[in-house]
């Protein structure tokens, strides 16, 4: 099948006012006769519901945290992006939506990223109305800084806590909306099904999660902000209870999931420091507009850094990509660092690690200056490794961060099941096959605030309040199906508890489906994936019992999905015989290490269609056309 | 090194609950305390006994979710640090470690060390925002706010609702929590037509779900995990004593 994105037609400025000139509208009185479910509650998710409460809709808001509060959104460190060009450098619309198609290797949609572009200027008005403490200068305007990708300052920040600030802002105009009775919110439930009846999304089966209680809740559309599958790695700078859940059982109720092997491995996380590890932690990308990254450029040179003079260091991206520097995007500062140590050079425990060094800009700035910007970070860095990073190099190494694939939807952000859509990192639509440094905000403030609302309206203005209810019989055998699965787990008994698993899992991915992938080694993950899912199923040991709240049942649903969705991403990576962003097949680059896209053959989005867990998922095609920039070679040299 | 634990252990919010003893073995310096309960729960799963349920989301120290009282205190022993940012560098070998929930009538344990703390979200819900529709505002730069607020806005706004400070209070008191979130919007110009309601509503919706008073003992400032202090409190009461006058001359 060839799928289309429904990009509307005419210039690239104008297609998004076009849509709205053309999207239905709902009636105010009507408005409140349609219920609308949404799942997840960080940045897309809480923008969304508080926005569809305020317009009248009945919304009903599911997430699996104690509350709304707490979405993994909150840990989004450096800033948002928005082509305010308050600084007078050179900024605009038209940069902002090329450095981001560029910084996703020309792998995502030109209609959707120029009207991403486009609202990153009423998100800043947005924010700040809500009162969002962004930075701000001594006359009292708005901060920028720099950030990967791009040659100038359009980021802006609220310390190092950015992501915490906007989540707090949608959180307090969902909290409104909460107080005055438009939302009403699930707090610790997860959603275990998506119930499709004739073709359309029409309700999803939860689990309270501290009564144990399986419940339904029928709508007229389902909006799910369910955040990416980092976790499929096991370590990474997710949150632990982020998870896979909800999209891969959209997935398996018919909704195509577009390019899986598309993930984002972040260069400046906290190395792993033993087998104990949970879950690895992020150190903003702002640090590398302050921070030069090194390592000796002697293999196995085990000296302090302090005691290596600067004859003997190697600033391996200043020195392969002089114009970009440190702020090489993130794919390719990633992968540097992975070579470097590859070649014996990385420092700390394992060798796997690479400084990122503050030396010469406190000397230019003064120690005060780096505190002032980065005070917080450098303190989270020395409660996890107990070392002082004003007085020796912070050691870095990439980490599983962020996924660009999800779920497939079109410039509505409708899936392939009608009256399902998605936002967020839940989807697939943005960044192509790399994203930019602070796009992941703008992203799922854009979708929540500003498209879904318009969007959304068009699809519930075309059909009837209230069809279908939770007395259906469709929702009666989803839930007996759930309840099925659920005693299933708590029966097997094995001898492997979930984590177990859930390491062995990430292990496999690591190695095989991570930082770089080939052919082979997709091969060993396709082999190894199915059997440790055939274990799993037989050897698996979940505690207690499914009436009371169950931590162990909670891990292994979630492990279970990603069981089946980490041979998706192999299958995905396997078939793209191309690098491009995140996605680096060994066989495919130029002589100097870089990435080596093929145009003529993989310029498309690959969406997958589910055939059973244990066949082989169908892919069809979105082929992607660039009618306003031309498909370069992505050089930050 | 090896550990003694005593934990916390409660079926359910109806059930009584008791101090159960653990031992924590082989534990590395550099582990975090959750992930030494990690291994704990690990060795518990393997002798088929129920592991001990635990509130913690981002082991990063933002989100807010995890929520212990060790040795008594609120997160711990160190300063300014949740427990999930916590690590065995600062325990020694053969120490005796207690786990509690939080402890606040406001806060019922749901089981073992994971309580409700939904009154929260409630007294936000009561008029912790500012009400502005989505779409329609002015430009992010037409508000000029001196540095100096906006600082202190921060400062107030960097509150992550883990509920330390109400554990740690002998009354109780949530006023840290709130005036937190009122403090961080008084330093705005954004928001100002409705600053009155949004403290009245506020410190009512406290007293209704049962927070107690704050009488100065200032526990909350040394609980809290992100340095928010108890000069806020005072704003908060000039604001409460503030909306309170002029609602009355009105």
């Amino acid at each position: 099948m060839i799928l289309d994105g429904k990009c509307p037609s005419g210039p690239l400025a104008e297609k998004w006012d076009r849509q709205r000139q053309d999207l239905k509208l709902v009636n105010p009185a009507n408005k409140r006769k349609f219920k609308i479910i949404v799942v997840g509650t960080g940045l897309a998710g809480a923008s969304a519901a508080a926005s569809l409460g305020e317009l009248g809709y009945m919304v009903e808001a599911f997430c699996y945290q104690d509350s709304p509060r707490r979405g993994h959104s909150i840990a989004a460190q450096g800033g948002i992006n928005a082509a305010k060009n308050y600084p007078n450098d050179g900024d605009s619309i038209f940069r902002l939506f090329y450095d981001t198609i560029k910084g996703g290797d020309f792998r995502s949609r030109e209609a959707n990223v120029y009207r991403l572009a486009t609202l990153s200027n009423n998100i800043i008005d947005q924010a700040v109305a809500q009162g969002v403490p962004f930075a701000r200068d001594y006359a009292g305007y708005l901060e920028n800084r720099s950030f990967g990708g791009a040659q100038v300052s359009r980021t802006f920040f609220a310390r190092g806590q950015t992501g915490q600030q906007l989540l707090l802002g949608a959180y307090s105009a969902l909290s409104r909306q909460i107080g005055a009775g438009t939302v009403q919110i699930h707090p610790r439930t997860e959603m275990l099904d998506l119930v499709v009846v004739d073709g359309a999304a029409r309700g999803i089966i939860v689990r309270d999660l501290v009564t144990g209680k399986i419940f339904s809740s029928a709508a007229d559309a389902v909006c799910l902000c369910t955040g990416g599958y980092a976790n499929v790695f096991y370590l990474s700078t997710n949150a632990m209870g982020s998870n896979v859940t909800a999209a891969y059982r959209a997935y398996k109720k018919g909704a195509f999931f577009a390019n899986p092997c598309y993930t984002q491995i972040h260069p400046t996380c906290i190395p792993v420091s033993g087998e104990h590890q949970s879950k690895l932690t992020l150190m903003s990308e702002s640090l590398r507009n302050d921070g030069r990254v090194w390592v000796p450029a002697q293999k196995g040179d085990k000296r302090p850094p302090h005691d290596i003079p600067e004859n003997e260091r190697d600033y391996f991206l200043e020195r392969k990509y002089p114009s970009f520097g440190n702020l090489a995007p993130r794919d390719i500062a990633s992968r540097s660092a992975k070579e470097v140590c590859d070649e014996g050079r990385g420092v700390g425990p394992g060798s796997r690690g690479v400084y990122l060094d503050f030396a010469d800009s406190i000397q230019r700035l003064g120690q005060n200056a780096i505190q002032q910007r980065y005070g917080n970070l450098f303190e989270m860095y020395e409660k996890i490794t107990a070392e002082n990073a004003y007085e020796q190099p912070m050691r870095i190494y990439p980490a599983p961060h962020y996924t660009m694939g999800g779920l497939w939807v079109d410039y509505n952000l409708e899936s392939t099941v009608s009256g399902l859509f998605v936002l967020g990192e839940a989807n697939f639509s943005d960044h192509g096959a790399n994203r930019l440094g602070a796009s992941a905000l703008m992203q799922g403030l854009a979708d929540g605030y500003f498209i879904i609302p318009a969007t959304i309206s068009d699809y519930l203005a075309r059909r009837e309040p209230g069809k279908v209810t939770a007395d259906h019989p469709a929702f009666k055998d989803s839930i007996a199906e759930i309840e099925k699965m659920t005693n299933k787990f708590l029966s097997i008994n094995g001898k492997k508890s979930v984590t177990e698993f859930h390491h062995e899992l990430g292990r496999i991915m690591w190695d095989n489906v991570g930082m770089s992938r080939s052919q082979d080694g997709l091969g060993t993950a396709l082999q190894k994936i199915p059997a440790l899912r055939a274990e799993f199923w037989e050897n698996v040991r979940v505690t207690g019992t499914g009436k009371t709240l169950n931590q162990e049942l909670e891990k292994a649903g979630r492990v279970a999905d990603f069981l089946e969705f980490g041979e998706l991403m192999a299958h995905d990576a396997l078939h793209r015989n191309e690098s491009c962003g995140g996605h680096f097949r060994e066989e495919y680059q130029t002589p100097d290490g870089e990435a080596l896209r093929d145009d003529e053959r993989f310029n498309y989005v690959a969406a997958w269609e589910f055939t059973g867990s244990d066949n082989k998922p169908e892919m069809h095609k979105e082929p992607l056309t660039f009618e306003n920039v031309e498909l370069s070679v992505r050089s930050y040299k | 090194m090896n550990l003694t634990l005593y934990v916390w252990r409660q079926q359910s919010s109806e059930l009584q609950g008791r101090m159960e003893k653990y031992y924590a073995q082989g534990i590395s310096p550099d582990m975090s305390f959750l992930e030494m309960l990690d291994m704990v729960n690990e060795d518990l799963i393997k002798n088929n006994a129920e592991p001990i349920a635990f509130d913690h989301d981002c082991r990063e120290g933002i989100c807010g979710t995890c929520s212990q009282v060790i040795n008594g205190v609120p997160h711990g022993p160190e300063e300014r640090t949740t427990v999930c940012q916590l690590h065995m560098r600062h325990f020694h070998d053969g120490d005796t470690v207690y786990i509690e929930p939080w402890r606040a009538k406001a806060f019922p344990v749901i089981k073992d060390l994971i309580v409700d703390r939904s009154a929260l979200d409630s007294i936000i819900q009561a008029g912790g925002f500012i009400s502005v529709h989505t779409g329609g505002v002015s430009d992010a730069n037409s508000f000029l706010i001196p540095r100096s607020d906006a600082e202190t806005a921060m400062d107030a706004a960097e509150c992550i609702g883990c509920g330390a400070c109400i554990a740690a209070c002998p009354n109780g008191s949530a006023m840290l929590f709130t005036a937190a979130k009122v403090t961080h919007l008084a330093m705005l110009p954004q928001g100002r037509p409705e600053a009155k309601r949004r403290v009245c509503m506020m410190t009512e919706e406290m007293l209704t779900k049962g927070f107690g008073n704050c009488t100065n003992h200032y526990e909350c400032q040394a609980a809290c995990p992100k340095g928010i202090k108890v000069s806020f409190i005072a704003k908060l009461n000039r604001e409460f004593i503030k909306a309170a006058q002029l609602i009355k001359e009105e």
